[in-house]
């Protein structure tokens, strides 16, 4: 059925809260208001406000709250309204939740989800639209999950809910409101670490997440490049078989990121792919990348900022042309070297 | 050798709680010797002074019940019921330690008597205790959660965040304070403006108390209480105990800073001391008992140290093991 992201994440929850009853979600808003994205709605009346918590603005203490009762009997998840604002609470995420197996000899665990909403497009200004992944792909004990529309959301979710460890989910905002075609139920169910391949072709690979994935698929087609999507949909562990296998055959890789170019998540998929698959390449590991600086505000700006069909388009032509670096266009007009 | 839930139950007798803070304070002078002779490597914090706070918690809580505690944490997890074995193992990295030996002297944990996994980071078991008082409340397991947290964590937001959350949601958790006069190198009067940590629980509307923290009927008795009240449905309790840390924050501070004579006051009212004259003059020990306890104690720590030595060094294949996001 065809169902907007917010309300499959809300199904997506509603169907493991029913199946486990230790399953809870926490955080700012989510219960009376149903989300400031209403990515919660309909939970409070059905599961009532213990288990569909508002929390007072202080993440620190509710993500912390949410690993001590992880590993002791409940699997919770929280919602942090916007991704910066794990900022303050990074210490109970990264330092403690990911470190609880390890640091007990496997006799904690923590089940957890840390959901958030990220990325730019909505105007929502420099401390509002980030998507920081890589905050969280850089520590090991997390595993971290970006889903790319609506399936995805409720798939992954529900994995993410059921694992045993903690799973950073990170959300496109402008996704929310995007419907797709959706498969609920068991069915629907989408395991952690393994990626998929959204089209096929010979003359490139092109792996992306999040929203990044529908402009990157339109690109291709623009383009008339015969090429792979692969939408990785886990960004730890990433499917490195699957982006291999696929790259053997095209010799080109691609990587479309809403991040910046210094330590955006593709930098860890393009240093393998130079480094393991160096003989089936014909041509430069290519990432299309947002420029090294903060969100821009105004709408035109953000637009600016973020890659574009376009932009993509041309990107994924001229390597695939040429078998040389397309210049991003801030080093090509100049404004950052 | 007993198990750690026995070692925990032994705590019902008088005599043991004596000889638990005796072979905390032997351990913890045997760990500063054993880093000066450079058998371990890293760092480590000792809690010598402190040893009623730790043993008069354990004594009252049960196995089922969760500690989250500190990087200053030996004597937390010796009281609670972890062997000399499990700990020595952890600071010398052995397979014998607490976590396989890959933790260090500030990462102990032991599941079979509730102490969660302790941190390295100021306050940041305050919202994790927290945080297990609130499964305790949904699935009603009837146990009670206690965060064990020095005098510098009361200036960091976990615990202001912490004590919000169990206030407004009225859980089981206990949180204590030890007050030992000193955050890192710093004395508390110098980062903190008031006298008496306790206000800041009043500030939060939790029941708090200032508790004589070298008495080990004096915690036994405000954590009994506090106890009582969480299991109760009371909610949380704030108890500040105020005690003294003999030793620097960590081995490489001489605690240079310390006013002349302070040590020596808090020396008059050691915790040990106190309690063993407390049990002569009740009659159940004399001072040729107290003299063999504290002599067995030792030699069980000397024993223990050449075991450690010989056990098995931790293995590259357990870097790997219990690493999630895999």
């Amino acid at each position: 059925m065809k169902m907007r992201m917010r309300q499959a994440i809300a199904q997506a929850i509603a169907d493991e809260m029913r199946a486990d009853p230790t399953v809870m979600l926490m955080g700012e808003d989510i219960a009376e208001a149903e989300g400031p994205f209403k990515t919660s709605e309909g939970l409070l009346a059905e599961f009532g406000p213990l288990r569909v918590r508002d929390t007072p603005i202080s993440e620190m203490g509710f993500c912390g709250a949410a690993l001590g009762a992880a590993a002791t009997g409940l699997r919770p998840i929280v919602e942090i309204m916007f991704i910066e604002f794990i900022g303050v609470a990074l210490d109970m995420v990264t330092t403690e939740a990911a470190k609880f197996r390890y640091l007990s000899g496997g006799q904690y665990t923590a089940p957890l989800v840390v959901r958030a909403s990220t990325g730019a497009g909505l105007g929502f200004g420099a401390q509002h639209s980030q998507t920081l992944e890589s905050w969280f792909t850089s520590c090991p004990g997390l595993k971290v999950v970006v889903p790319s529309g609506s399936r995805t959301a409720y798939g992954l979710m529900r994995s993410a809910i059921r694992d045993p460890d903690p799973v950073v989910v990170l959300e496109s905002r402008t996704l929310y409101a995007e419907r797709e075609e959706t498969v609920t139920g068991e069915e629907g169910v989408i395991p952690l670490g393994v990626g998929e391949v959204l089209r096929t072709g010979g003359d490139a690979t092109v792996v992306s997440i999040g929203q990044m994935v529908g402009r990157a698929a339109q690109a291709i087609g623009q383009a008339g490049i015969s090429a792979d999507l692969i939408d990785l949909r886990t960004l730890v562990p990433w499917d490195r078989g699957l982006v291999e296998a696929s790259v053997a055959r095209t010799g080109r890789l691609v990587v479309v990121e809403e991040s910046p170019y210094t330590g955006g998540w593709g930098t860890d998929v393009a240093a393998h792919v130079a480094s393991s698959c160096f003989a089936s390449l014909r041509a430069p590991v290519v990432r299309i990348t947002c420029p090294d600086v903060p969100v821009p505000y105004p709408a035109h700006l953000e637009q600016v900022y973020l890659p574009s069909v376009d932009g993509i388009a041309r990107a994924i032509t001229h390597v695939v042309e040429t078998g040389t670096r397309p210049v991003p266009w801030w080093e090509k007009e100049g404004l950052v070297r | 050798m007993m198990t750690p839930r026995e070692r925990r139950a032994a705590l019902a007798d008088p005599v043991a709680c004596l000889e638990r803070m005796m072979e905390i304070r032997s351990f913890e002078d045997r760990i500063k010797e054993l880093f000066a002779e450079g058998v371990v490597h890293g760092t480590t914090h000792t809690c010598q002074g402190q040893e009623a706070v730790s043993v008069g918690i354990a004594k009252v809580l049960e196995p089922a019940d969760q500690v989250c505690c500190t990087y200053r944490g030996h004597g937390h997890a010796l009281a609670l019921g972890l062997t000399l074995d499990a700990v020595l193992g952890e600071i010398m990295g052995r397979t014998t330690g607490a976590v396989g030996g890959v933790g260090g002297s500030m990462h102990l944990c032991d599941r079979s008597v509730g102490l969660l996994p302790t941190s390295a980071i100021v306050g940041a078991g305050i919202p994790i205790a927290v945080g297990a008082a609130l499964a305790s409340s949904m699935t009603g397991d009837g146990s009670v959660a206690l965060a064990l947290f020095g005098d510098g964590a009361t200036n960091i937001g976990a615990f202001h965040e912490g004590l919000n959350l169990a206030a407004i949601w009225r859980l089981p958790v206990v949180f204590v304070c030890e007050n030992n006069v000193y955050g890192e190198y710093s004395r508390f009067d110098r980062t903190t403006p008031i006298e008496d940590l306790a206000e800041r629980g009043r500030a939060y509307a939790i029941p708090s108390e200032i508790v004589d923290g070298q008495s080990l009927d004096a915690v036994v008795g405000a954590v009994e209480h506090a106890v009582e009240r969480a299991r109760a449905g009371g909610g949380p309790t704030f108890l500040e105990c105020k005690t003294y840390r003999y030793s620097g924050h960590s081995r490489a501070d001489a605690a240079t800073y310390r006013p002349e004579g302070e040590l020596d006051r808090w020396l008059a009212r050691d915790p040990l001391s106190l309690y063993a004259q407390q049990l002569v003059g009740l009659g159940v020990l004399d001072d040729a008992k107290v003299a063999a306890l504290r002599k067995a104690v030792d030699d069980r720590v000397n024993e223990c140290v050449e075991r450690t030595k010989a056990a098995e060094p931790a293995t590259v294949e357990s870097m790997f093991r219990n690493v999630g996001g895999r």
